[in-house]
């Protein structure tokens, strides 16, 4: 597709925030906006922004997640197979170390969670260190892509692993000190950036595509929603463990006679 | 000048957004794969696609913090003074709705999901029809997000409960889940993770912050997560009850 078409494809993508923006001040608020020359300013630089991404998209993420997936499930890269046995899901052990690194690289420096996480280290006073945060919701991002290789080899039906999840988001819920659970929430949220999520999604339905007995409808996706839920696992997990330690190495509680 | 550095500065938080990817990329392909690329994969088109990706989300972000972000903000804490419901309500699910139209990782995710249901022969396999699933798709998934800030900001005004509503979410995707076709199930689990990046957390944060300070015993921090987390979970009930609908 050529530049001045996707260029137009975006002009329409963001006119609807632009009517909203500008529909809601100049009708119902009825204040005019401050430093106009600048608001269409930036306007302007989020469509073009918009368009030179997706145009980067095209060419280099969707192609480099999908031949990281064709050729790390390729008979070169997976172990000498003898003849007539089916392959193993230990084959793959490379799809999985590379999930896991990209799951854990791309999150353990992400600006927005360094952020979040020393905010939340002054809120709880010292309980939650932030770099075991950072590394909780890491081992929480690259765990879930990790598995999501992994039932993407084994063909199980997703909502098996998002039913799992769920029920252990929401007895961990129940049971976590209450103020770390915003942050717990949000920390899913922050793991899948702009970046990730194209080289994740083209990573999984290439997969889908090449393991011999999947197809990419079937099989291709899910594996974005399981790295949004388990750092909320991982976090909250990590809170509990850091409560217990405390009540463990502080005073006695005084309950206790 | 200054803008010319903030803009610099911006370039560099996408570069190391960027750099893990690269690095991890280019480690497995020098030790563990070490195959020339395929004739189909151009060094020159990877290289300056990255290039555009690092320059686009720099525009993007940049963009957004010189006209979006301040007037929408301005806009939030108008209304959360405003102390009309009505108007409240509508200028929530506009702000949900319009924010997540135009996030990129959706309609990058929006456009692979077409894709994958035309070869799954859903739908016909023209382009017209991709564009039209994946057109519907997005305006499925923008709709649920601008519904899930009412539902989040109907929350705050009343106070109800968070992690009820939460639980109460995940029984109907779960319900959801058991009669919608499966070839949907997964594309709609993704949608949930697409939708709270780059434009819509500020904005919505803004108008949960904006009103949980309006608003006497709410916290701040509480009621500004819970629209995020309500955004994340409405999107899966929608696709799954679009799918309903329209499969």
């Amino acid at each position: 597709m050529s530049f001045f078409v996707i260029l137009l494809d975006t002009l329409l993508d963001i006119l609807p925030i632009a009517a909203i923006i500008f529909g809601f001040q100049y009708l119902v608020i009825r204040k005019p906006i401050r430093h106009l020359p600048q608001v269409l300013a930036g306007f302007v630089m989020v469509l073009f922004g918009l368009a030179f991404f997706l145009q980067g998209l095209e060419q280099a993420l969707f192609p480099m997640g999908e031949l990281m997936a064709l050729q790390l499930t390729s008979d070169q890269v997976l172990p000498q197979l003898a003849s007539d046995l089916q392959r193993h899901w230990t084959d793959y052990y490379w799809v999985y170390i590379f999930a896991f690194t990209i799951g854990a690289s791309t999150t353990i420096a992400e600006p927005s969670l360094i952020a979040v996480s020393i905010k939340a280290g002054e809120i709880s006073g010292g309980t939650i260190d932030p770099l075991m945060l950072r590394i909780a919701v890491a081992l929480g991002m690259a765990f879930g892509i990790t598995l999501g290789t992994w039932r993407i080899v084994m063909g199980y039906p997703l909502h098996w692993f998002v039913l799992g999840a769920y029920i252990l988001v929401i007895i961990q819920t129940l049971r976590s000190p209450k103020n770390i659970i915003p942050l717990a929430f949000d920390s899913g949220g922050v793991t899948t950036s702009t970046i990730t999520v194209p080289i994740i999604a083209a990573l999984g339905l290439g997969m889908a595509t090449s393991i011999p007995g999947r197809s990419p409808i079937m099989d291709g996706f899910g594996m974005i929603a399981l790295a949004c839920l388990f750092p909320i696992i991982t976090v909250m997990g990590y809170a509990q463990i850091a409560a217990w330690l405390e009540k463990r190495n502080g005073a006695p509680s005084p309950k206790t006679p | 000048m200054d803008f010319a550095f903030s803009l610099l500065r911006q370039m560099r938080d996408s570069l190391r957004d960027l750099a893990p990817v690269v690095l991890v990329i280019g480690f497995f392909q020098l030790v563990v794969i070490r195959q020339p690329l395929p004739d189909s994969v151009q060094l020159f088109d990877l290289v300056s696609g990255l290039f555009f990706v690092v320059l686009g989300l720099t525009l993007f972000i940049k963009g957004l913090q010189l006209g979006l972000f301040p007037v929408g903000e301005n806009l939030a804490q108008a209304f959360a003074r405003k102390g009309s419901v009505f108007w409240l309500l509508v200028f929530a699910f506009a702000l949900g709705f319009g924010s997540t139209v135009a996030e990129p990782a959706l309609i990058a995710v929006a456009g692979k999901a077409a894709e994958a249901v035309a070869e799954g022969g859903l739908i016909a396999a023209t382009e017209t029809a991709q564009n039209q699933f994946a057109f519907n798709l997005r305006m499925v998934v923008a709709a649920s997000v601008g519904t899930a800030v009412v539902v989040g900001v109907w929350r705050i005004l009343t106070g109800w409960p968070l992690h009820l509503m939460i639980i109460a979410g995940y029984v109907i995707v779960l319900l959801l889940t058991l009669i919608a076709p499966q070839e949907i199930i997964g594309i709609a689990y993704d949608s949930g993770g697409v939708t709270t990046s780059t434009i819509t957390v500020p904005l919505v944060t803004a108008l949960g912050v904006g009103l949980a300070t309006a608003i006497k015993g709410r916290n701040p921090m509480l009621d500004g997560f819970g629209l995020i987390a309500f955004a994340s979970v409405m999107p899966i009930i929608f696709v799954l009850a679009y799918s309903l609908i329209m499969i």
